[in-house]
């Protein structure tokens, strides 16, 4: 058989500072980014059509040319995110929707958005050529089909939803293992979007489907390892959280490699192959996969082991951890390796 | 074991092969076309409901006639200025509404020019006339409803509308329908995608439709008399003196109307139609009523369908202490300016009430619909309509296809390559997995669209993750030295551990989204929660079942397993 890995023996908690660095200088990058955007120009995120609106205009050809041409045509007008929609019941009409450009929220019928767009439309058409024969025959502007009422909804859900995560995990384990899921989730979230803040990309109702996508990845990922942890404490009762729970996220490594891996390969040809209309959806799933990875170890089991510490003292024998900061290492025991593990488990 | 193999296979056989015919099953005769790649996919594309980002659908551009509700408006201002002043004592000839070329105005004739002062100063003390500028000349009074005014008023009367029409739409169970403003903001105009329903003009008719419950006194002698009706309106009028008074009004009576629907009011009129002279302004109005819902008629037929209604606390404060006092007196039902219904108040009555009007099952139903999502402020009426294509686009959709085929083969060939024989199982479990969802979708009529497809995503890693966690722990306790069968067996019952936490705890979060969510976020949940459930089956239980099938035909001294 094939393996990955081989009785690894990585001391992870030890680097938690550095991982919680990290994530912290991570998450503040993305808060900056948010603040900045939003003194520059009132926009802390570039939400796309479906959230603040837009222009519609359409557009009748005598020979339409493919979905694919008319973005290409429109991108090279600087016409980025356009929706590219067909009339099926006037196959020679076109809907082309594009996102508000203007900062600000909610001003979707300002006149000079609408003429900014027949124009810009009007010169990328030109580039087709007289034989297409083109023509705008209405532009329209579009208020956003999720409003703030909508947004506000879709966000308390969610919450309402990870206190469910948080009361469940609190019943099957104990209530730090619940929070600290909880918190790692949060973690995920805040820097996928300040990644999307960083980097200006388009936030639409395609990305929002992509984000509850990775709070569910997350979670998945963070209770394998502490219920890996959980079955250790029960069979090692003399070890440390600390060590037990390095030895579980050992234990789980190359589950966790994998499956990590084979979703990120699928999201990989999503990204390389899904096209321009999907391609924020991907980038939120390949940066909430690869977060909602690093979470479970970097962010979701130190912090149970910390609030573990202080709340039960007694499985802490080990000092040494805490004392000399990040660097020192555990010191092993004899019982502490992979197959031992599971020679224990089948003596019980 | 061979037996336990046995009513395994049963129960596998049992849930996979109707599962199957629904996904891939033609709803007709089958003939040799659906056998080929062409006819399969045509009927996957009839079977499965795709959503408007996948498939497309309608767009309708709606007009919202918002002057309605401007004239509504100024008339029961002039309501109220004509009761303030009556209460007042002002010796007044006539108040009346003057709407023309968008201006509204209510006027206001005195009998003594000198009191007009007085009468324009105290009337404002009464009545709410903030939005009114007032002026005076001679023995008449105009307020004239400013233009600002007109544009935050009809602008609130767009956001009303938007919101009814939103809930109108989700309680009809359409999925995932897009709503947003059209045109500039004064155009006052709504555009609605939605994905294909089965009946348009029945949607287009119930979003249409007004639904304005209004309770009333009718003018007549008390009870044990007879309610008083008159045959023609004339009559009625006549009854008055000649002319309607402005807290009288003249309404039609249909008694044991055939079916109606809320949508079709006054289309289909009765033969025995009469008339009666009802008080305005309303006891209660719809704006006061709480919940609806259609009722069978006691002892009725299952085509006589009655709706039940509950007022809200102020709305049923009102309506007790009005029945109270009026024992004996005949109390209509208004929907949409027509008396449904007259009885005689028996006694009190607080917070409930019925309508009869011997509806049919639907329209009982739909107009209760309308009644809960409550009267539009204005009416509707269609500008445009057009059948679109998906709104992520065609040539989105295809590469997004492309892109879930190359990463599902690259998933399948890595299991294949790495565990194996085993690989064959994993890759059974997330194919039937996969029918098993589909199936689902469809016996639930549900609607699949880009976050249901997130939802598959999700659902598929899990899938992956949950073959992946089972064959590592058999790795693991094949590493510590157990014999197979005692490996495989160990395997899946530890991992089942880890199966049902993670499971369980997306699935719980899913029911939140589920229940309290809307759009999107309710299509994410519906095909996770499914697709979840069905892993349960398909990783574990199947999958367990092709291991123990597995080693029971290679008998009881297995030395090695492909994994």
């Amino acid at each position: 058989m094939i393996q990955l890995f081989k009785n690894v023996n990585i001391d992870w908690l030890a680097n938690r500072r550095l991982f919680i660095t990290v994530s912290v200088l991570l998450m503040l990058a993305g808060l900056a980014s948010a603040v900045i955007r939003f003194a520059v120009r009132s926009d802390p995120f570039n939400l796309g059509i479906d959230f603040k609106g837009g222009t519609v205009i359409t557009v009748q050809f005598k020979q339409r040319p493919s979905d694919d041409d008319i973005r290409r045509a429109l991108q090279q007008q600087g016409v980025r995110d356009a929706i590219i929609q067909r009339v099926t019941d006037r196959s020679d009409e076109v809907l082309i929707r594009l996102p508000q450009t203007a900062p600000g929220s909610g001003n979707a019928e300002d006149q000079s958005e609408v003429n900014a767009g027949r124009s810009n439309v009007t010169k990328a058409l030109a580039t087709f050529g007289p034989q297409v024969g083109a023509s705008i025959i209405g532009v329209e502007a579009v208020g956003p089909v999720a409003g703030a009422a909508l947004r506000n909804q879709a966000i308390a859900v969610t919450l309402l939803a990870l206190v469910g995560i948080l009361v469940y995990i609190a019943f099957r384990f104990e209530w730090t293992y619940g929070a600290a899921a909880v918190i790692a989730v949060f973690h995920d979230v805040l820097v996928t979007l300040g990644i999307f803040s960083i980097f200006h990309w388009e936030i639409n109702l395609t990305v929002i489907a992509a984000l509850l996508t990775l709070v569910g990845f997350s979670v998945n990922d963070t209770i394998v390892v502490f219920d890996r942890i959980r079955e250790n404490l029960r069979l090692h009762r003399r070890d440390s959280l600390y060590k037990v729970t390095n030895d579980s996220i050992n234990q789980t490594l190359s589950r966790t490699v994998i499956t990590s891996g084979l979703a990120l390969l699928s999201v990989v040809a999503l990204v390389v192959f899904g096209g321009e209309v999907l391609r924020y959806f991907s980038l939120a799933l390949l940066i909430g996969i690869i977060f909602g990875t690093y979470s479970s170890v970097a962010i979701a089991s130190p912090i149970m082991v910390w609030w573990q510490q202080r709340l039960e003292p007694s499985r802490t024998p080990a000092g040494p951890a805490r004392r000399s900061g990040g660097t020192a290492r555990e010191p092993r025991s004899a019982s502490s390796n992979v197959r031992r593990t599971g020679a224990n488990a089948a003596a019980r | 074991m061979k037996k336990s193999i046995l009513q395994r296979a049963i129960i596998i056989a049992i849930i996979t092969i109707p599962a199957l015919y629904l996904v891939v099953g033609p709803r007709h005769r089958p003939t040799l076309h659906d056998f080929t790649y062409a006819g399969l996919k045509q009927t996957l594309a009839e079977n499965i409901h795709l959503g408007l980002d996948l498939r497309g659908g309608s767009y309708l551009v709606m007009q919202i006639q918002t002057d309605d509700y401007l004239k509504e408006l100024t008339t029961n201002t002039m309501q109220g200025v004509q009761k303030a002043a009556q209460d007042a004592g002002f010796p007044v000839k006539d108040v009346h509404p003057d709407i023309s070329n968008g201006n509204y105005r209510i006027v206001l004739e005195a009998n003594d020019a000198s009191k007009i002062g007085d009468i324009q100063s105290a009337i404002p003390k009464k009545v709410d006339l903030n939005d009114w500028s007032a002026s005076a000349s001679g023995n008449t009074i105009t307020w004239s409803l400013t233009s600002a005014a007109q544009r935050t008023l009809s602008d609130q009367a767009v956001t009303q509308e938007y919101n009814i029409i939103y809930n109108r739409i989700n309680s009809l169970g359409v999925a995932e329908p897009e709503l947003a403003t059209h045109g500039a903001q004064s155009s006052h105009q709504l555009v609605l995608q939605m994905p294909g329903v089965d009946d348009p003009q029945r949607v287009k008719e119930l979003l249409q439709a007004q639904s304005k419950l209004d309770l009333v006194h009718v003018v007549s002698p008390p009870n044990p008399a007879p309610v008083q009706t008159y045959a023609t309106k004339e009559e009625a009028i006549a009854s008055l003196g000649g002319n309607v008074p402005s807290n009288r009004e003249v309404l039609a009576y249909a008694e044991r109307e055939e079916a109606t629907t809320a949508a079709t009011q006054g289309a289909n009129k009765n033969k025995e139609k009469r008339w009666v002279v009802v008080e305005m302004p309303p006891v209660v109005g719809g704006s006061e009523l709480r919940d609806a819902k259609a009722v069978t008629a006691f002892g009725g037929t299952s085509d006589n369908y009655q709706i039940s209604f509950s007022l809200k606390p102020g709305g049923a404060e009102k309506f007790g202490a009005w029945t109270g006092a009026n024992v004996n007196q005949y109390m209509g039902v208004v929907l949409n300016e027509e008396v449904k219904s007259i009885a005689f108040i028996k006694s009190q009555i607080t917070d409930s009430g019925q309508i009869d009007g011997r509806f049919t099952k639907q329209s009982a139903e739909d107009l209760a619909m309308t009644l809960r999502s409550g009267a539009l402020p204005a009416r509707l009426t269609y500008l445009e309509e057009r059948t679109v294509g998906p709104s992520l686009g065609a040539d989105s959709i295809r590469a997004g296809v492309t892109a879930s085929v190359v990463g599902f083969l690259l998933v399948v060939f890595f299991m294949l390559f790495y565990y194996r024989g085993s690989g064959v199982n994993a890759v059974v479990a997330l194919l039937l997995n996969l029918i098993l969802l589909m199936a689902a979708l469809i016996i639930l009529k549900a609607t699949l669209t880009l976050p249901g497809i997130a939802g598959i995503i999700l659902t598929i890693g899990m899938a992956v993750d949950s073959n992946v966690l089972i064959f590592e722990r058999i790795r693991e306790e094949l590493h510590s030295g157990k014999t197979v069968p005692s490996a495989v067996e160990v395997g899946f019952a530890r991992a089942f551990v880890t199966i049902i936490d993670t499971h369980v705890t997306t699935i719980v979060s899913s029911l939140f989204l589920y229940l309290f969510g809307t759009g999107p976020v309710r299509g994410f949940a519906v095909t996770l929660v499914l697709g979840l459930l069905a892993n349960l089956f398909s990783a574990v239980y199947v999958s367990r079942t092709i291991f123990m099938w597995h080693l029971n035909r290679r008998g009881q001294h297995v030395e090695s397993i492909s994994i």
